[in-house]
């Protein structure tokens, strides 16, 4: 259970790679880290991970997920998870109704359902928010509700982007021990694209440094 | 007091109370009491039914309903899921490089001309190349179909009225299109995509379950727009549509016209039914939008997956580029006939070609050409002065007003223009506007402004406020900053805006036809009544004629302020050197 990523990297229309080829291996429960400087491609190497890249960019090397190479599957068939910046709960739909997206269909019957996504609310600290517009949440309840979105749909690795970057110093602290919990419990491999040191410290996994070629 | 300091923002409202809603609504009630038996002109002024039991009476009404519901219904559908699956192929991220990819920058260019040309127009071409003994039929034959004569078959103006739905499809799907890519701007499309497709969702279905939910909201007025129009139109049913019994538009318009006047008063019950069978269908597309989003949200709580749709995207991707297909060999077809000289069936071209039309269109300027451009010109240029008058009131007087103007200004778009129409004639003369040149003028502002409006508003809107902020700052009047800030800025949309204007207004037909009380011909009435002689080339010369006043137009808006740029830098590079 494990996802590894050997000299990859991401070339553009022009031909050129965008950043010197990356080897990281992340074990299940495993919390990695993405540094470099701003402009490199960090978004973008999650983009090739998750298969969201845009059809100008091509992707050289070897992503592989349990032992299954990932690189001719759509983005729908990766089962990997990814979180932004901005949580993106879907404006259309109440909190509940977005984890209810997020929920894996092998839950079929609709009170189990209803049940597991009131059980996820309740450990994000968001009990009795079900029917709440997501527009009506604080920034924190926000990321938390995006969390377990992502979680619900049972993914087999998941991809941080700077997920903290938008929250005030003491909630990022207060969000980052949630989210590694939350994350750790479901034993996946974690990559985490940040700038701040605090954040490696608390990942206490490996780290690479993306270098412009 | 207050009155007194913002008395412009009540001088606006007026003009727009006594120029728009007060004919609309003037045009509606005298329709109203002549379909209730009171139409002075004919010397009747008591209340009576008589109107309605005539037109219960009339033969092939039934017809003419299911013609009217089922083109309309049909054809707004219809050119609302291709003009949604668009936006999706144009947001996608094909792994395949087709040729169809490739086109993806060139969709806009594709689809201007089709936008840009009178409904009439299109319809026109589109009866040239399905017709028999259109261009089709000739490409094919006799190589395929071993056809010598134009073969016996209703291709147009069918009884289902499916070619009068696929015309409209033709025209409105650009519109749609473009319409949806602008308030797609407003959504963060490509990051929700990506979340939707990380949880497992195919792409096709995250559009369904995130995108069109997001977006319907945001294109419901032009949509109901197109949905109005398709179930009242009148050009595009004369040409594409049956004819005996016809939908019921034209079976409106065509007992407005009887030669016995007496069909006034069952002319005005069916003009007003045709006013609440829009209130209906209206009511019946939200309420069926409505179920969707319900089954929708049902079927995104159940979190079902969903398959990518492949054979759905091989039939709309296909039906796509037909109809775009179809909408520009429908112009070409029109300029082809317009040069012929002789084009026997079953020749793929013509056998001779000659520009005499052309000529004498130069040599002597028809009256047609005169009268449109200046209709155009007139009403396009006032829909823009108002419109920035409107919005530059609602900057500096505060906007509580603006939703309440919003809908009347649209009043007419909502309205079938035949049920208000023949009213507004009788309105006009009552107040002594005798059919002339400025009261066909009003009546193309009342379709010119909403269309203007709904162009501006949003870049009017996006516009940085800053910059005023800035100007002002620095000491610059507000008059100063509404010259050399906001209108500068705006120069494109503002260009653009214009454009559309004159598009509109080259394309109306029935406020030409009926408050002009057709003495006034324009290129769209002239095109149109042509149609159906037997000279192609002529009806060719004045369709395509039709077609290219509003794509100078939009030539124009898209080419000057590019000009304006160079300009600059061009004198930038001088003092450089």
């Amino acid at each position: 259970m494990s996802l590894e990523l050997s000299s990859l990297t991401v070339i553009t229309g022009q031909n050129i790679p965008l950043f010197k080829p990356v080897n990281l291996v992340v074990s299940k429960g495993e919390v990695a880290c993405v540094m470099g400087p701003s402009g490199v491609g960090k978004s973008t190497l999650l983009n090739a991970i998750g298969g969201h890249l845009s059809p100008h960019f091509n992707v050289t090397g070897d992503i592989v997920l349990n032992g299954q190479p990932l690189a001719c599957l759509p983005a729908a068939e990766r089962q990997i998870g990814v979180l932004f910046q901005d949580p993106l709960l879907f404006p259309h739909l109440s909190v509940g109704d977005n984890l209810a997206f997020g929920l894996s269909p092998k839950v079929g019957d609709l009170k189990q359902r209803r049940l597991l996504i009131e059980q996820a609310l309740e450990q994000a600290q968001l009990c009795g928010f079900y029917h709440r517009n997501p527009a009506t949440l604080s920034g924190g309840q926000q990321s938390r509700a995006a969390l377990m979105r992502a979680l619900l749909a049972e993914p087999k690795a998941l991809l941080l982007d700077e997920p903290f970057a938008k929250l005030d110093l003491e909630l990022r602290h207060t969000m980052r021990e949630f989210l590694f919990t939350q994350a750790r419990q479901q034993l996946i491999p974690i990559v985490l694209v940040t700038h701040e040191p605090a954040d490696l410290a608390a990942a206490k996994g490996p780290l690479v440094v993306l270098q412009p070629t | 007091m207050r009155f007194s300091k913002s008395w412009p923002k009540w001088v606006m409202l007026a003009i727009l109370l006594i120029g728009i809603l007060l004919p609309v609504l003037a045009g509606l009630g005298e329709t109203t009491w002549a379909a209730f038996g009171i139409l002075p002109a004919l010397g009747k002024y008591s209340f009576s039914l008589t109107a309605w039991q005539h037109l219960f009476q009339l033969p092939g009404l039934t017809t003419s309903l299911r013609l009217t519901l089922v083109s309309g219904f049909l054809s707004t559908a219809v050119a609302l899921i291709l003009a949604l699956f668009g936006c999706a192929w144009l947001h996608g991220r094909s792994t395949k490089h087709s040729v169809l990819s490739k086109l993806k920058p060139f969709t806009a260019p594709f689809l201007v001309p089709i936008l840009a040309a009178p409904h009439a127009a299109v319809a026109i071409g589109l009866a040239f190349l399905l017709a028999p003994s259109g261009w089709l039929a000739r490409l094919f034959s006799p190589w395929l179909t071993a056809w010598q004569l134009p073969p016996d078959w209703a291709t147009v103006q069918d009884l289902w009225g499916l070619s009068l739905a696929l015309g409209l499809i033709i025209k409105e799907l650009p519109f749609l299109w473009l319409i949806s890519l602008v308030a797609l701007k407003q959504i963060n499309v490509s990051r929700q995509l990506s979340l939707s497709q990380s949880m497992g969702y195919s792409y096709a279905s995250s559009w369904y379950k995130i995108i069109f939910p997001q977006l319907y909201p945001l294109i419901r007025l032009p949509v109901l727009v197109v949905l109005v129009y398709s179930l009242s139109t009148v050009d595009m049913a004369q040409i594409l549509g049956p004819n005996n019994p016809p939908t019921l538009a034209l079976a409106t318009m065509r007992w407005f016209n009887d030669a016995n006047v007496a069909m006034l008063l069952p002319a005005s019950a069916a003009a007003l039914s045709l006013g609440m069978l829009m209130v209906v269908s209206v009511f019946l597309w939200e309420m069926s939008i409505k179920l969707i989003m319900v089954i929708t949200k049902a079927l995104t709580r159940s979190g079902s997956r969903g398959r990518p749709w492949k054979l759905a995207t091989k039939v709309l991707s296909t039906a796509l580029s037909a109809c775009l297909i179809l909408g520009l060999l429908s112009l070409a077809v029109l300029a082809i006939w317009s040069l012929t000289w002789r084009w026997s069936f079953p020749d793929a071209l013509p056998a001779s070609w000659s520009y005499a039309y052309w000529q004498n269109l130069v040599t002597n300027w028809p009256l047609a050409l005169l009268h449109s451009i200046t209709l155009a010109l007139g009403s396009s240029a006032l829909a823009v002065v108002l419109s920035i008058a409107w919005l530059e009131v609602q900057d500096r007087y505060g906007g509580h007003l603006y939703r309440l103007t919003f809908w009347f200004i649209y009043l007419p778009l909502l309205v079938p223009q035949i049920a208000f129409l023949y009213g507004l004639k009788i309105g006009f003369l009552r107040i002594g506007l005798n059919g002339g040149m400025g009261a066909v003028m009003w009546a193309h502002l009342l379709f010119v402004l909403p269309y203007v409006m709904l162009s501006l508003v949003d870049s009017w809107r996006a516009l940085d406020k800053r910059y005023v902020q800035v100007a002002e700052s620095l000491g610059t009047s507000s008059w100063g900053c509404f010259w050399r800030i906001k209108l500068s800025l705006l120069l494109q949309p503002l260009l653009l805006a214009w454009a559309i204007g004159m598009a509109v207004s080259i394309s109306q037909y029935l406020p030409t036809l009926m408050i002009g009380a057709g003495k006034i011909e324009s290129l769209t009435t002239e095109a149109i009544s042509l149609a159906s002689g037997a000279d192609r080339r002529l009806v060719g010369v004045y369709g395509l004629l039709q077609a290219l006043v509003p794509m100078l137009a939009y030539g124009l808006a898209l080419l000057l302020p590019r000009l304006i740029t160079l300009k600059m830098r061009d004198n930038h590079m001088r003092e450089l050197s």
